[in-house]
């Protein structure tokens, strides 16, 4: 039996980059194949190249055998190929079901859309692959996990049984990566074959029946899982050993950075997003968000960046009150933000990366002043950004969209910690980044940390929440209804807070506990 | 060199482009490419010709910038047409009440059309700011409202009295010489001093080259217009990195206006008053001449002297009879098409042969660990 998918010596170059140089890849039929490597080592290039996004330099591709060549990625599906991208593509006022038949609409005699036919066939679909969904919810009305499934299934429904998975899990809090694993299972069960990529190791290795690893561009490994260690995979991918994240003494000071008081925000439809949040970040601190996203903390970190008018309450700076503020000011007051969706809120993608470090400092030292852009301040600057952050680029002119996924979010975490914030307001600020540099990021927090920074964290990796923060809140509904510990809370019981299954008191009671536990919690990041 | 040669590239090949699918345009109409382009060529070579091109040229590039400036928002000002207009009867009413000298009275004038363009342009801001009306409809209303109403009820109300109107007399009364830009012919005589009589290069290609150049400070050099591309490329990126977004598109809106109120004082400038019957279509023309310049403020001002051209040429087709005069517009569509061809190949090409020159840079530092060069 062929494999499902043969690639030999495919070679993609872009201006000062070779992305993939002479990539073999093999995958079985029915197998759950991941593919590993540092950020910037060409994984999404050569998924995007199998899926017909772009055509290779060099090389052959056969899929079940028979030699293929894409120029669309229609050409793709035809063959059987479909590929979940790592940003949904759904859109929020429209039903699930609308949203499969999207672009591929069953119509009838006079353009009429079929959909109680679509609904069956997605009903099959849905049954032989073992997801389940309903059909009728809007997608604005999901959560992550299932818009994902939304993504899944609507490429199964276009007669896929090659999916390519392109960091699926990266916004994904752990409940949902198992329930995506299950499904993952059930796919390779039904006949499925799978490709994914992923930065965290232990889940490749839960999941994968094999694993290939890139390395600058170029294939080093291509094995089956059985006896393979995170410490090998680790090795393989950058060469070296893991830096492994120290345990450092509690930085906390008495002194307040951050302080909110009875902060409510109201939704587009006048409903409370959130309501009446309390919070206080002394400096040298780190305070963890846990939740289940669309719980609140995006109208949070809003309320707070000053792009989201509160309704009412009070956010003070180091005790002077900033609720009225403008965006502008606040950043100019030394609050930073590291966006949970860096294509969205944090790059200019078809500006240079040097412009893009300058965005949301062009106003102070040294990017610009009130009146001017100092060019050659802010290229200084980039240049050191991407030195010391390692963001893996030919040079500072190219557009902030020629670098991959991860090398964009190291230049914005550069960006923002550069700056040297009084408040850093973090979500996610290892999406995307591969272990290596998650544990470099995470270095820098704790240095700035040291030197005083307050960071409000917010992030979907417990592990990252959890080894980071010096005091946890959970929000739950748009209301803080737990502190824990760090020190002595498991993943199972923040957990059971973050879905509403316990809580602590009353909101009140949190709030106020959420203000002494920083000041008596000394335990540090373990 | 490589680069300066796919610069030039892209250009030369929309123009070889132009010039064939000209051609089988001409062909197609029964004239012959060669004779309408020989008399183009020579009409042009005159210098009352070339003076004529770059006063038509003035005006272009002023609406183009106007034009460029709400582009690069992703803001699209339609309305230059009637904010131009609009500012030419008021500053032109403005200017023939005083009497002042020059160095007051020229700037007065100026300004009066630079804030009332600015203004009217500003409305289709606030309104889109407020009541979230898209621009391009409130612009083409504004446009409505300019051309048809306001400049109608003006010129009735404003034409000087105890007169015997006539179609030439009908518009505002005159302003005073001393409200009248000079005109550049000195310019002109630095290179040959046979400019002849009644031959004028107007004033207001000074005002246009210094508009360029802000345009081009304020984009690249000031915060300001860091904001303004930011916005336009990532509105809420912007927003995040502390660009008020209401106030840019209000004050992106009153600077495009701004800008296009300076269009009608070429011809204030030449004639004096607003007239009967102004010059029309500049405000259209400037957004062509802001695309094929890729708003960029040296490549507008190529097309605004190529478009100019075109324009010009359409009389001594006509008066040659070597071929129709509409032939030109159809010319400055095809221009615009293939310069969009012409940039899209170069692109790829260009893309292409970096990739392989990275490859062998490379393959010479057999480095073949590293993947990135630095
Ligand atoms: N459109 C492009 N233009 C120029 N360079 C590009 C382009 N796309 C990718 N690259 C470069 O190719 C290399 C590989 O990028 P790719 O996105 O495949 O990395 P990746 O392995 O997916 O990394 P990550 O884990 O960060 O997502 C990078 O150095 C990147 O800068
Ligand atoms: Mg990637």
């Amino acid at each position: 039996m062929s494999a499902a998918i043969e690639l030999t010596g495919i070679t993609k170059r872009f201006p000062g980059v070779i992305a993939n140089d002479n990539v073999n890849l093999t995958v079985e039929k029915g197998e759950i194949h991941a593919i590993c490597g540092e950020n910037g080592a060409g994984k999404s290039t050569l998924m995007k190249i199998l899926y017909g996004l772009q055509p290779p330099d060099e090389g052959t591709m056969k899929v079940n055998g028979e030699e293929v060549r894409f120029s669309t990625p229609n050409d793709a599906i035809d063959r059987g190929i479909g590929m979940v991208h790592q940003h949904f593509m759904l859109a929020d006022q429209l039903t699930v079901l609308e949203n499969i038949i999207l672009g591929a609409e069953p119509a009838g005699p006079g353009g009429v859309i079929k959909f109680k036919e679509a609904e069956a066939h997605l009903a099959t679909v849905a049954a032989d692959y073992g997801l389940t969904i309903d059909a009728n919810d809007l997608i604005e009305t999901l959560e992550v996990g299932e818009r994902q499934r939304v993504e899944i299934i609507k490429v199964l429904y276009r007669g896929a049984d090659i999916l390519i998975l392109d960091e699926p899990t990266a916004v994904l809090v752990p409940q949902e990566v198992e329930a995506l694993f299950e499904n993952m299972r059930d796919l390779k069960a039904a006949g499925a074959t799978i490709l994914f990529i992923d930065h965290k190791l232990e889940e490749v290795l839960e999941i994968s029946d094999s694993i290939t690893v890139l390395r600058h561009g170029k294939t080093v490994a291509s094995m089956p899982n059985e006896g393979v260690t995170a410490h090998d995979l680790a090795e393989l991918m950058v060469g070296s050993e893991l830096p492994t994240p120290a345990t450092e003494e509690s930085t906390v000071t008495t002194e307040v950075a951050l302080a909110v008081r009875g902060v409510t925000v109201a939704d587009d439809d006048g409903r409370p997003a959130i309501e009446d949040v309390n919070l206080t970040i002394h400096k040298g601190e780190i305070l963890g968000i846990a939740g289940v996203e669309g719980n609140g903390q995006a109208e949070l970190v809003d309320a707070l960046i000053g792009t989201a008018s509160v309704s009412a309450g009070e956010i003070s700076l180091l005790g002077e009150d900033i609720t009225k503020l403008s965006v502008r000011r606040r950043r100019e007051g030394g609050i930073g933000h590291i966006p949970e969706d860096r294509h969205h809120e944090g790059l200019l993608l078809e500006a240079p990366l040097w412009e893009n470090a300058a965005l949301g400092h062009q106003t102070q030292a040294p990017y610009g002043s009130r009146w001017l852009i100092n060019r050659p301040g802010a290229r200084q600057q980039t240049e050191a950004i991407k030195a010391e952050f390692d963001v893996r680029t030919p040079n500072i002119d190219v557009s902030a969209h020629a670098l991959s996924g991860g090398n964009q979010q190291k230049l914005i975490v550069g960006r923002e910690l550069t700056a040297n914030p009084t408040l850093l307001v973090a979500a996610h600020p290892t999406r995307g980044v591969d272990v290596g540099a998650q544990a470099a990021i995470w270095e820098q927090i704790r240095d700035a940390r040291a030197n005083g920074l307050a960071t409000l964290l917010i992030s979907a990796d417990l592990d990252e929440l959890i080894g980071l923060s010096d005091r946890i809140v959970v929000m739950f509904r748009g209301k803080l209804v737990a502190t824990v510990d760090p020190d002595t809370v498991t993943p199972r019981d923040l957990g059971a807070y973050m879905t509403g299954a316990a809580s602590q008191n009353s909101d009140e009671g949190a709030a106020q506990n959420s203000d002494e536990g920083a000041a008596k919690n000394s335990g540090g990041p373990s | 060199m490589r680069s300066l040669a796919f610069n030039l590239a892209a250009p030369v090949g929309a123009f070889v482009l132009t010039l064939i699918i000209s051609s089988l345009a001409l062909v197609a109409f029964g004239s012959n490419p060669i004779a309408a382009f020989s008399d183009m060529l020579g009409h042009a070579s005159e210098l009352e010709t070339q003076v004529e091109i770059l006063n038509r040229a003035t005006p272009l590039y002023l609406s183009a910038v106007a034009a460029a400036i709400g582009f690069r928002m992703n803001l699209f000002n339609i309305g230059v047409e009637g904010q131009y207009l609009f500012a030419f009867i008021v500053a032109a009413q403005v200017g023939s009440l005083v009497s002042l000298p020059s160095i007051l009275h020229i700037p007065l004038i100026l300004i009066t059309s630079m804030v009332v363009g600015g203004l009217f342009s500003g409305i289709a801001g606030l309104l889109k700011v407020t009541r979230g009306v898209n621009e391009v409809i409130s612009t083409i209303m504004l446009n409505s409202i300019a051309v048809a109403g306001l400049i109608a009820a003006l010129q009735a109300r404003w034409q000087p009295e105890q007169e015997n109107f006539t179609a030439t007399t009908l518009g505002t009364a005159p302003v005073d010489e001393s409200g009248l830009l000079p005109d550049a012919n000195g310019l002109v005589e630095l290179f040959t001093p046979e400019i002849g009589q009644g031959v004028e290069l107007t004033g207001m290609i000074f005002v246009a080259a210094i508009v360029g150049i802000l345009y081009y400070v304020l984009l690249n050099k000031m915060r300001f217009g860091f904001d303004l591309r930011a916005s336009g490329l990532n509105p809420f990126a912007a927003k995040a990195g502390g660009v008020p977004p209401k106030q840019m598109i209000v004050m992106a809106m009153f600077l495009s206006g701004a800008v296009a109120g300076l269009i009608g004082m070429v011809e204030l400038a030449e004639i004096g008053r607003f007239p009967a019957d102004p010059i029309q279509g500049l405000g259209f023309a400037g957004i062509a001449v802001a695309l094929l310049g890729r708003n960029n403020p040296g490549a507008m001002a190529f097309s605004a002297l190529l478009f100019a051209f075109l324009d010009v040429s359409a009389g001594i087709l006509q008066s040659t009879q070597t071929a129709t005069k509409e032939i030109v517009n159809i010319m400055q569509g095809i221009v615009l098409l293939a310069a969009v061809i012409a940039y899209g190949v170069t692109k790829r090409i260009q893309t292409r042969e970096e990739a392989k020159a990275t490859a062998e840079a490379l393959r010479e530092d057999s480095n073949d660990t590293v993947g990135v060069l630095s």
